[in-house]
């Protein structure tokens, strides 16, 4: 049952307010995306991306800017690429899709690359249905579609997204690819990078699943998903939220519409060694898509987020800064170094984690064998025997540290 | 048309072809996976014993002292007259005494001295040092996915052709550098010694053994679900077969209640309250020892397929499993205080290719603050969660499932190289899913 | 991370300074180290746009690429640099002293001792960060295959003889940093890391200016602040004041600074080929050097505060005292130097593009045996290191509190003392388990036979080093009421079995790899102006 439709609309609404008045959405980005996977259980993050809110802007306002800015050089190299890698109609895209992905197929002699223009993100998300349906009513051709935009529910929100391209086989199954500008250097490729890669993608492929399931249950409105688990008979897997066999073909009754199968495979394509022509490789994302559909399925509700926030919260970069500061600091942040290379607003946590002297702010293993001691101050007085239990194993164990630390230290200098 | 599953046809029917490819067929190699008591080792023993008596000269591959032994035990067990060497370190104390009891086995630390005998069993360590003039026809490498690709590297020269088993789903084997720049290579001398064969063997005859006669009916599919989603294994007994009794009722106690759960489903988790801890947090040291203490007092006695009649469930059926040697060692001290001294605790590393009827599991994530490559491994997870028989007992804090979502997995990803397990992240929350299922709360 | 370092790291949040966290240097350093601090382009792999390289600190090379796509100015950069590397490299080289190696003879199979030549001394390279380390490997993988336009007179865009030469040395270079303890080529950031503990993460300390603020913070700030002015402060042009390290630029600098810079060097460059007399072309050069001089004072701008925080950070080391097992890892660093240098005056092909599964394997046993090394090495000669070995159960230290003479049984009885400890330490010590003291830098074996009042006191059974006699030789068995450090690790590796030759590598790693071929150039293409 769809819930009632005004209170989606209030939902709306009230990140409306949240984002400031006039202030556009920002669409879930590569590095928002990043972001979720870094730190998914960070509320601050959840509710600035999930009512787009631009967190570069907002850093800035706040007095802490973003160290994230992209050279120019990169922009144009990775642009240029991009374009050479999809021109003349994505011959080379689909002949590398044809090699590494689907090699029994027909080659791509010629492709339909239909044109995705539309007004607005939810224009476009329709526009893209709506050729991946024409797609699919073209079997034995292949399809390319350049930039589609595809719509993903994220914590309750609808959060557009912008893959580099996908790709309609033949045989009506779908291809995520994405276009990165790391090299490719004799084969292999930074794993962080690759990884990061994996993950965006499986995010692309569980929405293009969403449409999918979608287009297979139409015209007779059947919606299906027994395919994957009719595997074991003993109906055992109460357990994950999804399987990891390849997305279900269902079939309706009157074997009408099969479902549209999205590959669990993507095309990584990247610069070959130390050239400007494609390299490309295969990517298995059934560990990052089974992660990623769990993820989604435990982040808060950004409905629950924006309950607890104080009425007339706004998060508008118009607004003074410590106006902004105090509705940032009205949503807890669990930051973590790693942010830093993820979220916009990670110089902001970082100095409020460090005021409050969060012994988390020096990396999250510090904690690992502290114990309930969160901060430096409790830490040092432990070690030091004016605090703390002396029978907690962790308070013993700062003592012995300290004392064998300082014993050391001691030693050295004689 | 569905037919019932008969596990024990199952069962025999892999293990014939694979030995009929293995004594008979032309392939260099034979890959076998055996999920959680699949009857490996039983496997081994079979095969060696099949070899041997087919007049193969056979060496056999295992990659701990202990395995060997074990095997060598085995072997005799079945048969006595074989002639069997026991090829050992240099070292001190290099093989279990038990082997001076067995009149046809020969222990020498020289290759040579061992020449001619029907079978040779050492490490994979040793053999590494072995010369051979001449290869030997058979070998049987055991435990090989918890072999490294370059242990087999230093001793394939030394057999022409041979069985692999082992159980993809434990622990991977581990460099304790950094390897990365082989990641994706066919020979990345870091990875599994199967996955290199297969790179560049891929059409070897590969096999599974699909039934887990240990795994009750209640385990084997969570552990199938959660370790092995592409390859999964089915349990070899029914929901009946197998029964947990108690002869003194529970006091209502948390221990209790959880006992009494897991006698029951087979699974149960004694959840204390949500704390940040060290790692030998002492509330749940003390509360995997109660449980276990409660255990014995209570008379349990275990009804399986194995015996009509209930065999009492004594110390040396139960098991502690922790993820930490310091864990081990507090659970082993407060089980003395309370007078039990005979019951096996030890890290997930040692209980690998164990088996007892009901294991209790002090959590790898319970209490902690953060979670670690270590500590999200799947192999750990699953050697912990896969050594029972009747039931198992987990002991952890409130909060993992928080914990968890704090530490996401961001993997790198290597170009090349197999997808093979789910991610740690994610089977820990398939089992944490599971286990509340048969959630007692306690407040000790 | 211990929590020893845990607590180092608190310490020096508390106190505004980085805390020790060695209390001896662990890496060799060179008198006359080459430091080289690169930027790279952003946006493709390994595209240099300039370098800082040079021995004296007061007078660093400046190498820089005006226009980083034209393949020919890269080239020429390249060459340039291996003009001042490779002769740093040659001065070691040609220096050698006569040493002994054990061989395995091949017609005997024996193993015989050879006289052979090793170099006196070792080049060393230091780069800012790991960043630095990755470059030089990919300088070199970029290098190593090109053709001169000896070996191949049709090559599209020959490089000049020494290119290659440099390939092969910087490739041996950043292969020889992967293994543990080795000093050949080394990080700065690294290496400051191992011996301060900073009040920031792990992944903070990759910031050089951030790291040395914390160990060495400008007077009157502390290392909280004068780190965050290092990792954020810009100047009214929005630069930041502190350029990172590299080998990427700030993205601030390359859209502000430098496009426009590259931009007007195209524009000259241009102009000056259009020139139509001598006169327009002398003009023209002038303003085309003139732009060029820019770039090169702009690259000068972004490396130079590096360059000056890498000889800071030498300074910084230089204080501590050497490790007492460093000079041996360092005779290890030059094995290795020789060995490469033997190589290239044999005139062997350039290192593969991947390892063999032998060469792999081996390279893999190596590095594992260095690590252990390292981790044995580093515990015996920096009390702090050993305490943190002590807190985790795998050594103890204490006073010796009794010696009761014992002997082993059989027809020659051997002493085989037992030695009672009194510690604090809680060792995990199981039956017989072996521990090792340091006697003489040599390692003396104990095992363990009991503990007395609830582990406060450990009886040893002392086994070896006490000489051929019955009676242990004097000094060789602890006396009552020494300090004494024993550890459960080995100090010294055994050497693990020998692999197969890649030739006869079996049929589970693929078979035997064939002949080698020499390796193809990669392909170089013209413009790479997309």
């Amino acid at each position: 049952m769809p819930p009632p439709r005004t209170r989606g609309t209030a939902l709306r609404h009230r990140l409306a307010e949240l984002r400031g008045p006039d202030v556009p959405a920002k669409a879930l980005d590569a590095r928002a995306l990043a972001a979720l996977a870094a730190n998914p259980g960070c509320a601050r993050r959840a509710i600035l991306d999930g009512a787009g809110v631009n967190k570069a802007a907002l850093a800035s306002a706040l007095g802490s800017p973003s160290a994230f800015g992209q050279s120019q050089f990169a922009l144009t190299r990775g642009n240029a690429f991009e374009a050479k890698v999809k021109a003349d109609g994505g011959a080379e895209l689909l002949r590398l899709v044809h090699e590494k992905l689907d090699r029994t197929a027909e080659p791509p002699t010629e492709a339909r690359v239909p044109d995705l223009t539309a007004t607005g993100p939810q224009g476009r998300t329709a526009r893209t249905a709506l050729e991946l349906r024409e797609a699919a009513a073209h079997p034995g051709a292949w399809t390319l579609l350049d930039h589609p935009m595809l719509a993903l529910d994220v914590a309750g929100s609808p959060a557009f997204l912008e893959p580099d391209a996908v790709v309609v086989h033949p045989d009506g199954s779908w291809t995520v690819v994405e276009i990165k500008s790391f090299p490719l250097l004799d084969g292999s490729a930074d794993p962080a990078k690759v990884g990061a890669a994996a993950r965006q993608a499986a995010v692309y492929v569980l929405a293009l699943e969403e449409v999918a399931a979608r287009l297979g249950a139409e015209p007779e409105g059947c919606a299906g998903g027994e395919g994957a688990s009719a595997r074991r008979p003993e109906g055992s897997s109460t357990v994950a939220p999804s399987t990891p066999a390849e997305a279900p073909r269902t079939r309706s009754a009157q074997d009408r519409a099969p479902a549209p199968r999205v590959r669990h495979r993507i095309l990584l394509v990247c610069p070959r060694d130390f050239s400007n022509l494609p390299a490309a490789s295969a990517v298995d994302i059934r560990k990052q898509r089974a992660v990623t559909a769990r993820q989604l399925t435990r982040l808060t509700r950004i409905e629950d987020i924006a309950e607890t926030l104080p009425e007339g919260t706004c998060f508008s970069p118009e607004l003074p800064a410590d106006e902004l500061t105090a509705a940032v600091e009205s949503v807890p942040a669990t930051y973590a170094p790693e942010c830093l290379s993820a979220c916009e607003l990670a110089f902001h946590c970082r100095s409020r984690s460090r005021e409050t002297g969060a012994v988390t702010s020096l990396g999250r293993p510090v904690r690992a064998e502290l114990g309930g001691l969160t901060t430096v101050e409790d830490v040092l007085a432990a070690a030091r025997g004016e605090a703390g239990d002396p029978d907690d194993p962790a308070v013993a164990a700062l003592r012995r540290a300290a004392a064998l630390r300082a014993e050391a230290l001691e030693a050295a200098c004689r | 048309m569905t037919t019932l599953f008969d596990p024990s046809a199952a069962a025999t029917q892999a293990t014939d072809a694979i030995l009929h490819d293995t004594l008979h067929g032309t392939a260099r190699g034979v890959v076998v996976d055996s999920p959680p008591g699949a009857g490996k080792s039983t496997l081994v023993v079979r095969a060696a014993l099949e070899l041997a008596e087919a007049g193969h000269p056979l060496m056999v591959v295992a990659q701990t002292n202990a395995q060997v032994d074990d095997l060598v035990l085995r072997l005799a067990e079945k048969n006595p007259e074989l002639p069997v060497g026991r090829l050992h370190s240099s070292d001190a104390d290099p093989y279990d005494k038990a082997l001076d009891g067995l009149e046809n086995v020969r222990k020498s630390a020289k290759a040579a001295d061992l020449a001619g005998l029907a079978v040779v069993i050492s490490t994979a360590a040793k053999w590494a040092h072995v010369k051979a003039d001449e290869p030997w026809r058979y070998a049987i490498v055991d435990e090989a996915y918890q072999m490294r690709s370059d242990a087999l590297l230093a001793v394939a020269g030394l057999f022409e052709r041979a069985l692999f088993v082992g159980d993809p789903g434990q622990l991977d084997p581990f460099a304790i550098v950094g390897s990365e720049q082989w990641a994706g290579l066919t020979y990345d001398p870091s990875a599994s010694a199967v996955t290199t064969l297969l790179a560049h063997n891929p059409d070897l005859p590969q096999h599974r053994l699909p039934v887990s006669w240990r795994l009750p009916a209640s385990a084997a599919p969570l552990v199938s679900d959660a370790f092995y989603p592409y390859t999964p294994f089915r349990s070899g007994t029914g929901h009946g077969d197998r029964r947990l009794s108690l002869a003194v009722p529970s006091d209502g106690s948390g221990p209790d209640r959880v006992i009494d759960e897991a006698a029951e489903s087979g699974w149960g988790l004694l959840e204390l309250p949500a704390r940040h801890t060290p790692r030998t947090d002492p509330e749940a040291v003390r509360a995997v020892a109660t449980v276990v203490r409660r255990l014995l007092d209570r008379a349990g006695a275990a009804t399986s397929e194995r015996s009509p009649d209930p065999t009492p469930l004594t110390a040396d059926r139960i098991a502690v499993g922790t993820a930490h040697r310091d864990q081990a060692a507090a659970i082993r001290a407060a089980l003395a205080d309370l007078g039990v001294t005979d019951v096996v605790v030890d890290t997930a590393n040692r209980l690998q290719g164990r088996e007892y009827d009901v294991t209790v599991v002090l959590h790898p994530l319970s209490g902690r603050p953060d979670a670690t490559a270590f500590h999200l491994e799947t192999g750990r997870l699953c050697v912990l969660a896969s050594r029972h028989r009747h039931a198992c007992i987990v002991v952890c804090r409130a909060g993992v499932g928080d914990l968890l979502d704090d530490y996401p997995s961001t993997e790198p990803v290597q170009l090349g190289t197999g997808v093979k397990f789910p991610d740690g992240w994610e089977a820990n929350h398939a089992v944490l899913a599971h286990l509340a299922e048969h959630r007692v709360m306690w407040r000790p | 991370m211990s929590l020893i370092s845990t607590l180092a790291r608190l310490e020096a949040v508390s106190t505004g300074r980085a805390q020790p966290a060695a209390t001896v240097r662990h890496r060799h350093l060179s008198d006359r180290p080459l430091v080289f601090v690169p930027l790279t382009t952003a946006g493709e792999a390994g595209a240099p746009l300039g370098a800082l390289v040079g021995t004296d600190r007061d007078a660093p090379r400046l190498l820089a690429v005006p226009q980083p796509r034209d393949r020919d100015l890269r080239f020429a950069f390249l060459a340039e640099l291996a003009d001042v590397v490779l002769p740093y490299i040659d001065a070691y080289a040609e220096v050698v002293e006569a040493a002994e190696r054990t061989e395995t003879d091949p017609e005997t199979g024996k193993r015989v001792k050879v006289e052979v030549d090793l170099c006196a001394d070792a080049p060393q390279l230091i780069v800012p960060s790991r960043g630095g380390i990755d470059l030089v490997r990919l300088l070199g993988r970029s290098m190593r295959f090109r053709r001169t336009a000896e070996q191949d007179p049709e090559t599209p865009y020959p490089a000049p003889p020494r290119v290659p030469l440099l390939g092969r040395w910087l490739t041996h270079f950043g292969e020889r940093a992967r293994v543990p303890g080795s000093s050949l080529l080394l990080a700065m950031t690294d290496v400051l890391s191992r011996h301060w503990a900073t009040g920031q993460s792990t992944l903070e300390d990759q910031h050089l200016g951030a790291l040395l603020a914390w160990i060495d913070p400008p007077e009157g700030l502390t290392g909280a602040e004068a780190a965050l002015r290092a990792e954020l402060e810009r100047d009214a042009k929005g630069q930041l004041t502190c350029p990172p390290a590299g080998p990427a630029t700030d993205p601030a600098f390359d859209n502000k600074l430098l496009a426009p810079a590259i931009e007007r060097y195209d524009r000259a460059r241009t102009a000056l080929a259009a020139a139509e007399d001598g006169l327009e072309a002398d003009d023209r050069l002038g303003a085309l050097t003139a732009a060029e001089r820019e770039i090169r004072d702009l690259v000068l701008s972004r490396t130079l505060p590096t360059w000056e925080k890498v000889w800071q950070g030498l300074d910084l080391l230089r204080e501590l005292p050497e490790g007492a097992h460093v000079e041996e890892r360092w005779t290890r660093d030059r094995w290795s130097f020789t060995g490469h240098r033997d190589r290239v005056l044999a005139g062997e092909p350039p290192q593969p593009r991947r390892d063999d599964a032998v060469t792999a394997a081996n390279k893999l046993a190596t590095r594992e045996r260095e690590q252990a090394r390292l981790e044995a090495q580093e515990a015996l000669d920096d009390p702090l290191v050993m305490a943190g070995r002590r807190l985790s159960g795998e050594a103890f230290a204490g006073e010796v509190t009794d010696v009761v003479m014992a002997y082993s049984e059989g027809k020659r009885p051997s002493p085989r003392p037992l030695v009672t400890v009194r510690t604090d330490d809680r060792p995990h010590l199981g039956e017989r388990t072996k521990v090792y003291r340091s006697l003489g830098g040599k390692p003396q074996s104990a095992e363990f036979v009991g503990v007395e009042e609830d582990g406060a006191y450990v009886v040893l059974r002392v086994l070896d080093k006490m000489g051929r006699g019955k009676e242990p030789e004097p000094g060789s068995v602890p006396e009552k009421g020494d300090r004494v450090c024993f550890t459960l690790f080995e100090h010294e590796q055994r050497g693990g079995a020998k692999l197969p030759d890649p030739e006869e590598t079996p049929w589970t790693h693929g078979g035997p790899p064939g002949e080698a071929t020499l390796e193809a150039a990669d392909p170089v293409t013209s413009e790479d102006v997309l």
